[in-house]
Parts: C-alpha cells; sequence; structure tokens
C-alpha cells in the first residue's frame, strides 16, 4: 500500500520528526518555564485550602461534607507532613494523627 | 552616513564584546566553573528551581529584560546626534550592561540564586539593603507614570493603533483560556494568536479611534492615562495565567518578528541618516550632553532593573554555571540591538533633515513618536508596506511592551506595600485590592503632578527615572565588586563602570535640580532630591564597603 520507503526517505522523516519535537519542546517551554512557579504556587494555595476543607472535621471545625471529605483523608496522607509545617504548626495538629 | 554602515559597525563591535571581552571576564575575572554545582540542580522542586535549557533561559530572560525603555531612552537622545547615543549603546552594551547582567547572574548564582536585594544586604550591609528598597520603589513608581505617558501619547497621535493594542489584549485572554483549557496545542495557539495580531493591525487603520480632546472635563491624553491605569490594575491582579503568560508569549514572538521586520527593511532600504552625528543646532533649553546622555539611556546602555530579573528568577533557573555568560551577556546585546534598531529608525527614517528637525522641536519631544514614524518610513520604502500599516505595527509593539512593563510594575509594587504592611503591622494594607489601589494612586499622583493636568509633560521624569535606574545598576555593581574583593581578584572591570555612572548620575541630579527650580516645578523638585539623597548614600556605602572589605583581604593575608 505505502510505496517501499528508501532507507533516505525514511532517515529524513525521522530527522523532521525530531526537528518537530524539538520545536514543540522549546515553544511549551517558552510559554511555561517564565510562570512555572507562579503557577505552581497558586496551585498549591488551592490545595491547601482543600486539605483544611478534609481535615476541618478532626481540628474541631464543623464541616457539613466531612462524611464524604472522610474517605479522601488516607488519600491526602502523604502530603499531610508537608501542608502542616507549612501552614505553620512543626508537629501534627492533630492528637490521634502524628505524623512526625 | 549609510545606515547598513552603522549597523555592521554597532553589530560587529557588539559581537567582538561578546566573543572576546565576555570570554576574558568569564575565564579571568567571574572564573565560571562548569562543574559548579548551580542551585537549580542544588535546590531543584519544579516550581521556582529548574534547571532550564539555556536558548530557552535566553529567551526569557532577554524578553523579560526588552521593553519599551530601549526604544524611549534611544529615540530621545538623538536630539544630540546618532552619534553620541550610538557610542553609548554600543560601549555601554558591551562594557556596562553585559558586564552587570552577566555578574549579576554570578553573584545571584553563588549566593544560592538569592535576589540582589537581598545580596545588599548580605555583602554590603543592612543599610545598603535600605536604600536597594527605597530605590526599587522609585524606580517603579517611575517606570509606571512614564510609560502609561508614553503609551497615552500614542494612542492620540497613531488612532489607527486603538483597536490592535485593546485586541491583542483580547487575542490573549482567548489563548491563555484555550491553553489552560487544553483546547489546542500551543503550536497551533501560536500561530493563531499571530495571525490574529496581524489581522487587527492590518485593520486598524479602517477603523481609526480618536480620543476626543475632551472627556467630562479631562483632556484625551488624562483620559487615556486613567484608562491605562485601570487596565494594569486589574491585569497585575488577575492569575498570571489567565492574560500575563499568553499576552507575554505573544508579545515575545512580536518582538522577534518585529525587529526582523525592521532590521531587514533597513538592510534592503539602506536609508541615509539625516540627522547630523553632533547635533550642534540643538533646540532651546536642551541639557547639555555630558551627563544627560547617560541617564537618558540607560535600558540599552546599562539599567538595573535586569539585575533584578537576573538574580530574582534567571539565577534559580541556570543549569551550568558557564551558561550566565550566554543568558547574561548575549541578553544585553540583545536589548542593545533594540536600542540601535531605535537609532536608526529615529535618524534615517526621515527624507530630509527638516523633517527630522521638525520631529525634535524641543528636549523630551520626538522619542517613541520618532521611532514610529522613522521606522515606518523605513519599512514602507524597504518592504513596501503601507505606511499608516507600518506605524499601527511599531506603534502595537511598542505600547504592548509598555504595557506589560506597567502591570508587572504595578503588581512588584503592589508586593512592596503589601511587605510593608507586614513589617509595620498594617494589615489592611496586606489586602491585595488596597495595595494595588494605594500602588496607583502614587503613579497617577506622579504622572499628573510631573505633567500637569493633562498629563502630557510626563516626559519630563524620563531623565529621573534614567537616573533612579543608574542607582540600581550601581547597587548591583557593588555587590560584585565587594564579591570580587573578597576573592582578590581584579576589580577595575566592575568598579570604573560603577564610578562612572555614580559621577553622572550625581551630576544629572544636580543639574536637574537648577532646571526644575527655574521652572518652579515644586514637585519634581522634591522628588530629584529624594533621588539626590538616595544617590549620595549609595556613594558613601560604596566607599564605606570597598574600604571594609579590601581590609578583611588584607587581614586573611597576614
Amino acid at each position: 500500500m505505502h510505496d517501499d520507503p528508501t532507507p533516505g526517505s525514511s532517515s529524513r522523516r525521522n530527522k523532521l520528526r525530531a526537528w518537530l519535537e524539538q520545536a514543540r519542546f522549546f515553544t511549551e517551554e517558552m510559554y511555561s518555564a517564565r510562570y512555572r512557579g507562579a503557577i505552581a504556587r497558586a496551585r498549591r494555595d488551592e490545595d491547601d485550602l482543600f486539605m483544611l476543607l478534609v481535615f476541618a472535621e478532626m481540628m474541631g471545625l464543623q464541616n457539613p461534607a466531612s462524611y464524604y471529605t472522610l474517605e479522601l483523608q488516607p488519600l491526602l496522607l502523604e502530603r499531610f507532613h508537608e501542608w502542616h509545617q507549612r501552614m505553620g504548626m512543626e508537629h501534627s495538629p492533630l492528637d490521634h494523627f502524628r505524623c512526625c | 552616513m549609510s545606515a547598513i554602515f552603522l549597523l555592521v559597525v554597532g553589530l560587529g563591535a557588539m559581537a567582538l564584546g561578546y566573543f572576546v571581552y565576555s570570554k576574558f571576564i568569564a575565564q579571568k575575572i567571574y572564573q565560571l566553573d562548569p562543574d559548579f554545582k548551580t542551585p537549580a540542580h542544588e535546590f531543584e522542586d519544579g516550581v521556582d528551581y529548574v534547571p532550564t535549557n539555556r536558548f530557552v533561559l535566553w529567551g526569557h530572560h532577554f524578553t523579560s529584560v526588552a521593553g519599551a525603555a530601549p526604544i524611549v531612552g534611544p529615540a530621545i537622545a538623538v536630539i544630540w546626534g546618532w552619534a553620541p547615543a550610538f557610542l553609548w549603546v554600543v560601549f555601554g552594551t558591551i562594557f556596562f550592561a553585559g558586564i552587570h547582567d552577566f555578574g549579576a547572574i554570578w553573584a545571584s548564582v553563588r549566593n544560592k540564586a538569592k535576589s540582589v536585594g537581598a545580596l545588599t544586604g548580605d555583602v554590603v550591609g543592612t543599610r545598603a539593603r535600605s536604600i536597594f528598597m527605597i530605590v526599587i520603589f522609585l524606580v517603579l513608581l517611575m517606570v509606571n507614570a512614564v510609560f502609561a505617558v508614553v503609551i497615552a501619547g500614542l494612542m492620540m497621535n497613531f488612532p489607527s493603533a486603538v483597536v490592535p493594542v485593546w485586541g491583542a489584549i483580547i487575542v490573549a485572554l482567548i489563548i491563555g483560556q484555550m491553553i489552560y483549557r487544553r483546547i489546542l496545542g500551543l503550536a497551533l495557539v501560536s500561530v493563531i494568536g499571530v495571525i490574529a495580531l496581524y489581522v487587527l493591525i492590518g485593520i486598524g487603520p479602517s477603523v481609526p479611534l480618536q480620543m476626543p480632546a475632551e472627556v467630562a472635563g479631562m483632556s484625551g491624553n488624562a483620559v487615556w492615562i486613567i484608562l491605562l491605569f485601570g487596565y494594569a490594575a486589574i491585569a497585575s491582579l488577575l492569575p498570571v495565567w489567565m492574560l500575563l503568560q499568553p499576552r507575554d508569549y505573544i508579545n515575545g514572538l512580536q518582538l522577534f518578528i518585529g525587529l526582523l521586520i525592521l532590521y531587514g527593511a533597513l538592510v534592503l532600504l539602506n536609508p541615509t541618516l539625516v540627522a547630523p552625528a553632533f547635533n550642534s543646532d540643538v533646540p532651546a533649553g536642551t541639557p547639555s550632553l555630558i551627563p544627560l546622555l547617560f541617564v537618558t539611556i540607560a535600558c540599552g546602555a546599562i539599567s538595573g532593573f535586569h539585575g533584578l530579573v537576573s538574580s530574582g528568577t534567571t539565577s534559580k533557573q541556570l543549569n551550568k554555571e558557564t551558561d550566565a555568560r550566554f543568558v547574561g551577556y548575549f541578553g544585553a546585546v540583545g536589548e542593545g540591538m533594540l536600542a540601535l534598531a531605535a537609532i536608526l529608525a529615529a535618524t534615517a527614517g526621515f527624507a530630509t533633515l527638516g523633517d527630522w528637525q521638525a520631529m525634535y522641536t524641543a528636549f523630551g519631544q520626538g522619542g517613541v513618536n520618532a521611532f514610529v514614524e522613522g521606522g515606518a518610513f523605513i519599512i514602507h520604502n524597504g518592504l513596501g508596506l503601507p505606511e499608516v500599516t507600518a506605524a499601527t505595527l511599531l506603534t502595537v509593539m511598542a505600547a504592548l511592551f509598555a504595557g506589560t512593563t506597567m502591570d508587572t510594575g504595578l503588581r512588584l509594587q503592589r508586593y512592596i506595600f503589601q511587605e510593608w504592611g507586614e513589617i509595620y503591622n498594617q494589615p489592611w494594607m496586606k489586602k491585595p485590592s488596597i495595595a494595588t489601589g494605594l500602588a496607583v494612586g502614587t503613579c497617577l499622583l506622579l504622572a499628573f503632578g510631573a505633567g500637569g493636568a493633562d498629563g502630557s509633560g510626563g516626559l519630563i521624569i524620563w531623565p529621573l527615572f534614567g537616573t533612579t535606574n543608574q542607582l540600581l545598576a550601581g547597587l548591583t555593581l557593588l555587590v560584585i565588586t565587594v564579591m570580587l574583593v573578597r576573592m582578590k581578584r581584579p576589580v577595575w572591570y566592575t568598579l570604573a563602570p560603577l564610578c562612572f555612572l555614580l559621577v553622572m548620575t550625581i551630576m544629572a541630579l544636580l543639574i536637574q535640580l537648577r532646571t526644575f527650580w527655574n521652572q518652579g516645578n515644586m514637585f519634581l523638585l522634591v522628588l530629584d532630591i529624594v533621588v539626590l539623597v538616595a544617590a549620595i548614600m549609595v556613594a558613601m556605602e560604596c566607599a564605606a564597603a570597598l574600604k571594609r572589605s579590601r581590609a578583611e583581604a588584607a587581614l586573611q593575608n597576614d
């Protein structure tokens, strides 16, 4: 169905593909590199708020959605330590929930 | 004199500067080490500290430092003739800006990628750090006020650019959404964005929007200034991905395309420089060339603002220490090329000497308008584009740059107000909306305080902006010099530019002080005194810090 590709044309195609790949890499880096930090920080702020919602009940804040957020706690456990340190609490604020 | 000849001489000299002088500085003075673990590797976190490809980093560094200032400054300074501006841009780029930008990256990389402000505190002293904060605030204040005046002037003079300039913001907003929501890939979006921008530039001349001379008791110019600050305030509060990121990207593409068009037209047309090499017939009231030339052209020859970019973001992303030479020094060369294009457009883009003299009727006149009209003349005759379209293209280029600088500047000023709120325990000042309001308020005060009720005279503060910018550069050079003294390396390559800058800045401030006094402009007189006091304090800090570090170095020898 295809004409048999000569080694020359396939290597040309590979070269072109590599070149396109390179161009894509440069444009994406040009777009994102400068603001990577600012966007990652904004995202972290949103995540921090979400952590507060999930762990609110444990800290004595009433949260009507806690029945649902309870399920998420094990999933967010990995981030818990970093989060409470970022929030200015050196050790885990929860009595029954020790991570450090 | 042929424009191509001047272009070749200028570019050749800058190339020599990069290949010979910067290599010497890299090997003998800064002694870059390819095996040094840069902060990007040491603290790599995927957020701030990310090792980045040097070409990408250069692109970011260059588009962050290149703005409207290397266009406006040289286009004002050619009033003394093309030769002084040309020589200062070429020699300034080689011996001042390159060393300064390159050195700022090096100093920061060697100190855990700290910003120049923090470095001033560590290396020189806490008193110097306080002066640094005040100088930064003044630079931002002036840059915002001046650029608002520049864009307002452009909008009044070139009504054909109103639709493309504001349309570009809408294009950027749409692109931002497309990429954020992953509707289209970046390559396609870039092509669409550039085409949309150029379509807008194409239709701009057929839908000119002229602001009425008077709106609600205010001049058209004043209305533009207020609208621009309204825009900048909103833009500086939006999340960066929404407007800032896509617009900077489109601006970056536009910068390369614009420079290519201008340089291409220059080469094809080879116009003659109609302006004199040294203007012996300067309009009345033009200040003396020495020292004012050295503060009128700041960006394009040396600018302290670059130190903030070099040390704040670039140094955190440097992959290898040896990349600093390419990113920093060649970034300065890129800016020098932009300034060179501005000089050529503003001196060769006129049919006769009479036309040129009609543009430069007084000091501060001409400026960016001369760049647009001269550049349009060259593009029209070189590439055959209609003159009004070419003028619209260059106006859009200048206005978008100035606009980007304005909202970045407002954002930074807001951070300073918020930091003051933190330091002096004023919770209300920490709110983004109030801090932005304070920033806009001070800038408006300056724009109208300096330029009268219609704001059109605001360019009077341009040299004052230059002096403050040079002071900032002086502080960065001081940090580098003190580091070199401590490492017992030759200091003349940074100390000589530092001394030259301080002397010219203080002289310029004293001359302007007399001018403002004679004009009875108390507002600018007070501002000049504030900058002068800061300049004298910087000079004294320099003397004290160098004496101290020399004594320390001598003590180590014993």
